[in-house]
């Protein structure tokens, strides 16, 4: 599949929002001032409203994208709208009634956790749910996306945390544990989606098993089209392993050792985080970039 | 609405006919001709005249070889829309722009509701919907609806355009629910099968498999053999021999 940068922007920046606000709802990052509020409502509100308007720059029309809200009955898409939309509400209201009340609403902290984990099960659900994508249509797909957010939101929340000058171990502890779990669940993810098959061949795509193997010998056009653009993205494949240890170097290795070692950093726990979205971001790539699509065995492609 | 009917009253659909289909392109050519022109926005193309020229079709014809060596055949093998009753790119669409009638099962995009975020085209294991590189909407095969239903053309013109223009009638298009109208038997008669039935999609469209060739057509012929075997025979095998007796 062709990893569009509006998607990769998109799944990484409100993943990692809503895992910040996972952590800001369970009362695990705290605002010491009126101003840390604020700057939390910016940092949260912001990845997550830069998230979603970056999804919608690969629409064919934009203005069109409030109707993506109408089809939660049948459509993961438009779930993630809905539940994106009402987290962000919701969202904007906590950190407004810490404001105004001068602290935290605990329930409204666990209901905003809750609801931001089912947002980004449903960004997932979005590609897990495609059974045309033999290693996107896994049950530990949507597993690796919601953890990932959260290592990811323990990370930037000990980083804030850091920068408002009272570094807890408390985060740090668990943005090694997240990350820890995030990366054992990757790599299983790695080795059981990504070996995959969709059980699809030319054989079963055309229906002339019962001849013998199936092999394209002509095109039905001189020109690549928008099924091969689209879906028949072969660049990344031959570096894939390459690309997966600088993934994993990024978003697991640099953050733990700085998370570990370097816990009261505040300088260092922001390079951190921002190593490790550059670690998510390739980890993104790959995984559109990676996928193959059954449209691609009438073009050639072999399983 | 992108639920599915759970039940359909017709499954109008196209049988295609693998064993005769020549490859020809005129059902292609016929479909952008029709549908550039009929429902929704034009079927446009971009860089038609320039060095890469691409655009949305609703019909492809591809071609494959199946078997070995002299055993191998070649199909020609035309692809459009299947209109699934499990179609995955209606469930998936987040607008209801895409949805399955009730009526008569074709599979339709309402191209005013369309955001063209392409997912519907992602979920699709046979890539029967393209993306108008123009007009930023899905395209696929309406089963020309605005033909099948028209009144104002001769009865023999209400069928789609690829059927109505195949020359050798590969193309067969009927309700596949009525089990005795003319597809329903040909699809019975020759062994009808759907495509990828492990998407689980339950494609309405059906194809016919070639038909099994005369058997000297289908034996393995041994070329290099064939070729050691060129003794002469009657006047030549005894004229061979006579030279062979002359001294020399």
């Amino acid at each position: 599949m062709r990893p569009a940068a509006s998607l990769i922007i998109f799944t990484t920046l409100s993943g990692l929002g809503l895992g910040l606000t996972v952590l800001i709802g369970l009362g695990l990052l705290a605002a010491t001032s009126p101003e840390w509020v604020i700057i939390h409502a910016a940092v949260s509100l912001g990845l997550i409203g830069v998230g979603v308007l970056s999804s919608t720059l690969h629409l064919g029309h934009p203005e069109r994208a409030w109707r993506a809200l109408s089809q939660w009955r049948s459509s993961w898409l438009s779930r993630e709208g809905v539940m994106a939309a009402l987290t962000t509400i919701v969202l904007a209201g906590y950190f407004l009634d810490h404001l105004i009340s001068g602290q935290a609403r605990p329930w409204l902290g666990i209901i905003l956790s809750i609801m931001s984990l089912i947002t980004i099960y449903s960004t997932a659900m979005i590609y897990a749910s495609l059974k045309t994508i033999a290693r996107w249509h896994h049950i530990l797909t949507p597993v690796v996306f919601v953890v990932l957010a959260l290592a990811g939101g323990c990370l930037l929340a000990a980083a804030l945390e850091g920068l408002a000058g009272n570094p807890t171990i408390a985060l740090s502890q668990w943005g090694i544990g997240m990350i820890a779990v995030a990366s054992l669940i990757k790599i299983l993810w790695w080795n059981l989606a990504g070996s995959k098959g969709s059980g699809s061949t030319p054989e079963t795509a055309t229906g002339l098993g019962a001849l013998g193997k199936v092999r394209m010998i002509m095109p039905p056009h001189s020109e690549e089209n928008w099924l091969q653009h689209e879906m028949g993205f072969v660049v990344a494949r031959k570096h894939a392993l390459r690309l997966a240890v600088i993934a994993f170097i990024l978003a697991a290795i640099i953050p733990l050792l700085v998370l570990g070692l370097y816990p009261h950093s505040a300088a260092l726990l922001v390079l951190a985080a921002l190593v490790h979205l550059a670690g998510v971001i390739v980890e993104r790539w790959l995984f559109f970039a990676e996928a193959k699509h059954t449209v691609t065995l009438y073009y050639g492609d072999q399983h | 609405m992108t639920c599915l009917p759970s039940s359909t009253e017709k499954k109008l659909g196209l049988v295609i006919d693998l064993d005769i289909c020549v490859g020809c392109q005129a059902c292609v050519v016929n479909c952008k001709e029709w549908n550039t022109a009929g429902y929704g926005a034009p079927l446009a193309d971009s860089d038609p005249y320039g060095a890469h020229p691409t655009g949305a079709w609703l019909n492809r014809v591809h071609a494959f070889e199946a078997g070995e060596a002299a055993k191998a055949r070649v199909v020609h093998f035309p692809k459009s829309c299947l209109h699934c009753d499990d179609a995955p790119c209606v469930t998936v669409c987040p607008t209801g722009a895409s949805y399955k009638r009730q009526e008569d099962g074709i599979v339709l995009v309402n191209e005013d509701w369309c955001i063209g975020c392409g997912l519907c085209a992602w979920s699709c294991p046979y890539g029967a919907r393209e993306m108008d590189p123009a007009e930023g909407v899905m395209k696929k095969c309406t089963l020309c609806i605005d033909r099948i239903y028209n009144t104002h053309l001769e009865e023999e013109d209400r069928v789609p355009a690829c059927v109505r223009t195949c020359p050798t009638s590969a193309r067969h298009f009927g309700d596949l629910n009525d089990p005795t109208s003319d597809v329903s038997m040909l699809v019975a008669e020759r062994g009808g099968y759907d495509l990828m039935p492990e998407q689980d999609t339950k494609p309405v469209n059906k194809y016919l498999p070639p038909r099994p060739r005369p058997r000297h057509e289908s034996e393995d012929v041994d070329l290099v053999s064939m070729a050691k075997k060129t003794t002469p025979k009657g006047f030549w095998k005894w004229l061979d021999q006579a030279l062979d007796q002359l001294p020399g």
